[in-house]
């Protein structure tokens, strides 16, 4: 074989599209059926539940916020344990506007919630993503402490410790008001805003943009080395995803019509952690997995066990953490691939 | 010797009181197929991350096509040209192999950038790694993930990744290290079959590799330039027997 190597010899006119592996990278980002599930069930409990979707709007919540803990955490890697920084930073901003009834039209008042989290998420992103590892962890937990610690001291502006209650929000559209009674206006919302968001990042992953951010979290050294330009992409990515997760805290503030500082808390952060591990990380779906088994297990382990159902969840967890590292779709692929490996090819 | 690609100047690191590299005056012209010898410790990685701006020098100077490039940073140098393989394999274990090579081409080309597009709608960058693969001879694990290769095929997608970015400079740091011998040759056949174009420097250990791919040899000994010639002068220099072949016991008496 003396043929010259040269990658963009025409020599061989076998189209790509022939592999099965360019084949499924070329087909990987169209949509498939079940995709249209999780949207047909948000509708249907719409209609299934009207009596909960105050939990309804809390799950919607759930699942945008780890969605944007998704793409820092799962896609890129970022290990990240102050996230709710960005989600109580969206949550007061809407909050603050609505109290001193500065600004109350919801769709807008979402998009100033994303530009303030995106811009604490660009600043302390420029800092904190030179580090990685434990010293990574420590000042994402950092960053959060101190927001927290903001939002306690200017209780003039904040609320401080009581917060901020009954946040007067505009009606959508001018036309759909937001009724404290019944969330039925609140749940379309949240789904909506979920559903623009969701395509939003399903549109990144699968973008060049998402592959490369793929390439750092699997190996940063190799990203160097083909000439990513690694932090860059880091800071957008933390930039995007910390705007995001104030779009989440922001959705939070004006379907409950209510912030206080549990927004900025740790309970907070860990527990979209663990919503992001239960269900799967960086597999988009994972958010929507684990943010329904974890609310109604909350929900239904609280019923029958108000003392102690923390304790079905940790042991739910110790299970997910020995026999399912990538979580309820890890395991799920796994299954799938070992019922494909035993059938002939 | 006709035009100069790559070169150093009195190029220098220390780490502390260890000085890893010293004062070295290197050249490697366009076209180059040089070997870079020495004992374990002899300060060949450390040059190399030197090269490819993962170590700033403490002193001296490196030039690409005459270009100071000193102060550049890694990414940059790759895009200037210089592209480089790893002692132990560094790719994205979990990801195909059709992936490993299609992010590399999308940061060459910048496509890595988009954030808009799918990654499956650039058929030609697909396109292309996909022929780079046929190159190699890996089209048939196209799909596998690199974890479910043997080591040997894992150290041909390196190569395959490193030729996507086009380099003008190829460092490949001991290519076949850690590769059975019954895989040895595929990776030898395909550093053979590299664009003639494209200076490679080769770090190496095995003296059958050396004799068989390399036009001049370069050996360091204790971070500084030892001796340099064609592999005869080299097989045939007492000094370097002395220092060097001697401990392999004679492994060099292939050719």
């Amino acid at each position: 074989m003396s043929a010259a190597a040269s990658p963009t010899g025409a020599a061989s006119a076998v189209s790509a599209g022939q592999n099965p592996a360019a084949r499924a990278l070329i087909r990987r980002h169209r949509l498939r059926w079940w995709e249209a599930l999780p949207w047909i069930a948000g509708i249907a409990f719409y209609f299934a539940f009207p009596d909960y979707l105050g939990f309804g709007c809390d799950l919607l919540v759930t699942i945008l916020f780890a969605l944007s803990l998704d793409l820092a955490l799962g896609y890129a890697g970022i290990i990240t344990l102050g996230h709710a920084a960005f989600f109580g930073a969206g949550a007061y901003t809407v909050g603050m506007l609505a109290t001193y009834n500065i600004w109350t039209e919801p769709i807008s008042s979402l998009l100033l919630a994303a530009v303030a989290a995106g811009v604490i998420g660009l600043l302390s992103g420029l800092v904190l993503l030179r580090t990685t590892g434990l010293t990574l962890l420590m000042l994402t937990l950092s960053t959060m402490a101190l927001l927290y610690e903001a939002a306690n001291m200017g209780a003039a502006y904040t609320g401080g410790f009581d917060g901020l209650p009954s946040l007067p929000i505009g009606p959508v559209f001018g036309v759909f008001e937001f009724n404290p009674l019944y969330s039925n206006t609140q749940y379309l919302f949240a789904l909506a805003v979920l559903f623009v968001c969701f395509v939003f990042v399903r549109t990144l992953v699968y973008s060049p943009f998402g592959q490369s951010l793929t390439g750092i979290r699997e190996n940063v050294l190799r990203m160097h080395a083909i000439g990513s330009p690694v932090r860059r992409r880091l800071i957008v990515c933390y930039t995007i995803s910390a705007a995001l997760a104030g779009v989440a805290g922001a959705l939070s503030a004006q379907t409950t019509a209510f912030v206080n500082l549990a927004v900025l808390g740790l309970d907070r952060s860990a527990t979209v952690f663990i919503v992001l591990i239960l269900g799967g990380y960086g597999r988009l779906y994972g958010a929507f997995i684990g943010a329904v088994v974890y609310l109604a297990l909350e929900h239904f382990l609280a019923q029958i066990y108000p003392a102690a159902w923390q304790l079905g969840l940790g042991l739910l967890l110790v299970l997910i953490a020995l026999f399912a590292r990538n979580g309820i779709l890890g395991l799920g692929d796994a299954l799938a691939r070992r019922y494909r490996a035993r059938r002939p090819t | 010797m006709t035009d100069i690609r790559l070169e150093t100047q009195a190029l220098s690191r220390r780490f502390g009181a260890l000085v890893a590299v010293q004062g070295i005056d290197f050249k490697l012209a366009a076209g180059a197929r040089h070997a870079l010898i020495g004992p374990n410790g002899a300060g060949k990685t450390t040059f190399i991350n030197l090269l490819t701006g993962v170590l700033p020098p403490t002193r001296g100077r490196v030039l690409l096509s005459g270009r100071d490039i000193t102060g550049t940073a890694q990414a940059e140098r790759v895009k200037l040209g210089i592209a480089r393989t790893f002692q132990i394999n560094r790719l994205f274990r979990g990801l195909s192999v059709l992936e490993n090579v299609c992010i590399a081409v999308s940061e060459r080309t910048g496509a890595a950038g988009t954030m808009f597009t799918a990654a499956g709608r650039r058929t030609d960058i697909i396109d292309e790694s996909m022929q780079l693969l046929q190159t190699f001879r890996l089209a048939d694990v196209a799909r596998h993930r690199i974890s479910e290769l043997p080591y040997g095929r894992q150290r041909l997608v390196e190569l395959a990744i490193t030729i996507g970015l086009k380099p003008e400079v190829l460092l490949l740091d001991e290519p076949a290290a850690g590769v059975p011998s019954a895989e040895s040759h595929i990776i030898l056949e395909a550093i053979e079959r590299l664009p003639e174009h494209i200076a490679v420097l080769i770090i190496e250990h095995d003296m059958d590799v050396v004799f068989r791919f390399a036009h001049r040899v370069t050996v360091m000994v204790s971070g500084a330039l030892f001796a340099e010639g064609t592999p005869r002068e080299i097989e045939a220099d007492a000094r370097v027997r002395e220092v060097y072949l001697g401990q392999a016991g004679h492994g060099a008496s292939h050719g």
